[in-house]
């Protein structure tokens, strides 16, 4: 069986909605050459009209997308730091995301936003690792977070689809993961919807993206002493609920793993919903970076900022003694 | 100019004026909440380039839009009723005086963002040519956008791309409170130039130079030839929003507002038609427009179930959206 990348798999879903579609085009910065490795042979495929190389302008061209968008086009539009999302957060959260609601639904705004190396890098420094997505959740933008080839491929085919505004983060994290997957087998995943990797009685270990793979870790390393049951959202927003409260029906308990700042972010969120609506056997934790963090250039500064795996077997233990 | 054009350019104008001094005194009497940017005086600018562009060109205006619409040959009834926050209005009421879009007519956003409409008339003016369609894109903004970042990325893109994408500057000498003097260096039509645009300037006060000027530009980026930059030079009568009805602001004094209402494009394009059918446009013009206010007062006020609708235009839709929602 053929081993399919994370980013091999955004590029085949590219590939194969430019192929379904001719509305569908990407554009970005070095994108010619697949600096980021998401549209290696697009170019030859389908030619630079659809292929659209950009100068470094991100506040330009991302209403460009916008105005495409309304002439009836589907644009892709790449940005290579995770920061420049914000640099555009006016052209996504208040143009795009409010036409069709600004217009009393006369129009749709179907852009996908691909952050194809979201979050942490290795001692990358300050200005190139963070990971903003909880502000576009807050801002009501759908926002996705493949933690899996597959899902990258389904949830990148159902964002190029959907008529609104979807961002989609691919943490530099999951890029080395690399599954058994049928080509045949590749398919739309839908928004909204979550998935339990790895069924569980005792605790909820709510995980996502590349986090995803140190939650199963976590679940196999305690196995013997908790059974956790490991949950993606894969959407932030509009989060699937009704996922997470099942899951919740079957353990009573609940550790977020969430690679945002702590304060106003994913995780605070998902607690302060779970406390209101539900009633848990133990207090929840959440494992995040911390409040502000700066991720340093020593590698040694950096790694301490990112939620560890030790952070989550604590947390999951501190939740077992209740 | 032939008689029928510069007929039609009056009746714009008169439509447009009217249309204006009505909304003001609905804002007076607490109809139109928000409050409104009056574009009175630069009438001539939206009938001239509402005369040169065909009902389906797009164009990305910004919050001083009215002129615009109706240029655009938007129906005056639903753009009241859309600024007094009616049901009926084209937006059905989402939009309001400040981000008005009617898709019927390809006017296809407001931004209050100032300057940040440019790119989206680029993208949309490539999108068409990539459609292989002759329709056009055209972005209006003030002098105060041409300081703005975007602006130039625009510009950049649109060159760089030959997107048939015509910018039109309204130049009424103020940003807000601050005199163009104050805020652009240089020489304003130069910074389209820089980029390989052909840009000129020209009087905005007189809607037949606006619409040759436009005509030109437009005929020449239907046809291939690439983006055009105009820059108008105009001015508003009313205060930039209609806060300063209450909030007497001294920027600009009694004398130079005189001044420029001595070159009212009202009265210039009325000196070039026959009395007889000015009358009659008139009349009709009064006509329009109290039916207008008469749409648009009869229209429902949207109930507060209805704050949410039309959010995203596809599933799914967040379960819990706050405003509405309590504990299951």
């Amino acid at each position: 069986m053929p081993l399919l990348s994370y980013l091999r798999a955004i590029n085949r879903a590219l590939g194969d909605e430019m192929e379904r579609d001719p509305a569908v085009f990407i554009m970005g910065e070095d994108i010619r050459d697949a600096l980021t490795n998401t549209t290696p042979g697009l170019l030859p495929r389908f030619g630079p009209d659809r292929v659209v190389e950009t100068p470094l302008s991100e506040q330009g061209f991302t209403n460009f997308a916008t105005g495409a968008a309304l002439a009836g086009m589907r644009p892709v539009v790449e940005y290579q730091i995770p920061f420049l999302l914000l640099l555009v957060l006016e052209q996504i959260a208040n143009q795009a995301n409010k036409i069709s609601v600004m217009s009393g639904g006369q129009a749709s705004v179907p852009v996908t936003y691909l952050l194809p190396a979201a979050g942490w890098r290795p001692a990358w420094g300050g200005q190139h690792s963070d990971q903003p997505y909880s502000v576009f959740g807050h801002f009501g933008v759908k926002t996705v977070l493949p933690a899996t080839p597959a899902d990258a491929y389904g949830l990148m085919v159902s964002a190029i689809r959907d008529d609104d505004p979807v961002v989609l983060f691919a943490p530099i994290g999951a890029h080395g993961i690399r599954s058994d997957v049928v080509a045949g087998e590749l398919a739309p995943v839908p928004l909204g919807v979550g998935r339990v990797h790895r069924p569980g009685t005792d605790v909820t270990l709510l995980a996502t993206g590349h986090l995803v793979q140190d939650a199963l870790a976590v679940a196999d390393a305690l196995s013997g002493e908790v059974s956790i049951e490991v949950f993606d959202p894969r959407t932030l927003y509009p989060f699937d609920w009704d996922g997470l409260f099942s899951s919740l029906a079957r353990t009573g308990r609940l550790v977020v793993l969430d690679d945002s700042n702590r304060f106003c972010g994913f995780a605070a969120e998902i607690i302060a919903t779970v406390m209101e609506e539900r009633q848990l056997l133990a207090p929840p934790r959440r494992i995040t970076r911390p409040d502000s963090a700066v991720v340093g250039c020593a590698p040694e500064l950096d790694t301490a900022l990112q939620p560890s795996r030790d952070e989550v077997i604590s947390a999951i233990r501190l939740a077992m003694k209740s | 100019m032939k008689v029928s054009s510069a007929l039609e350019l009056y009746r714009v104008i008169a439509l447009i004026r009217r249309f204006e001094e009505r909304a003001i005194e609905l804002v007076r009497s607490g109809e139109i909440a928000s409050g409104i940017h009056p574009c009175i005086g630069q009438e001539g600018v939206a009938a001239g380039l509402g005369a040169a562009l065909r009902r389906d060109d797009v164009l990305f205006s910004n919050h001083r839009a009215h002129g615009h619409l109706l240029a655009k040959g938007s129906d005056p009834g639903a753009l009241l009723a859309e600024m007094a926050g009616r049901v009926n209005g084209i937006d059905r009421g989402r939009g309001g005086s400040f981000h008005p879009s009617d898709f019927s007519v390809g006017v296809y956003g407001c931004t209050g963002t100032v300057g940040h409409g440019a790119p989206m008339a680029v993208g949309a003016a490539w999108a068409l040519a990539r459609q292989g369609t002759d329709r056009i894109a055209v972005s209006t903004f003030g002098d105060g956008a041409v300081n703005q970042g975007a602006m130039l990325e625009a510009l950049n893109l649109a060159a760089l791309w030959q997107a048939p994408v015509v910018f039109v500057c309204e130049n009424n000498g103020y940003a807000t409170t601050l005199p163009v003097g104050r805020a652009v260096a240089g020489v304003l039509t130069a910074r389209a130039l820089a980029f390989g645009i052909p840009a000129a300037s020209h009087d905005g006060m007189d809607a037949e130079v606006v619409h040759e000027a436009a005509a030109e530009a437009v005929a020449r980026a239907r046809s291939g030839g690439g983006p055009v930059f105009l820059e108008f030079v105009t001015y508003r009568y009313e205060g930039h929003h209609t806060f300063e009805l209450k909030a007497g602001l001294q920027y600009r004094s009694p004398a130079e507002v005189a001044g420029w209402r001595g070159r009212d494009p009202l009265v210039l394009q009325a000196s070039r038609v026959d009395a007889q059918e000015r009358a009659r446009i008139d009349a009709s013009v009064e006509s329009a427009v109290e039916e207008a206010v008469r749409f648009a007062l009869s229209g429902e006020r949207p109930s507060p179930a209805t704050a949410l609708d039309y959010l995203y235009a596809t599933e799914p839709r967040p379960s819990r959206p706050g405003l509405l929602s309590t504990a299951r």
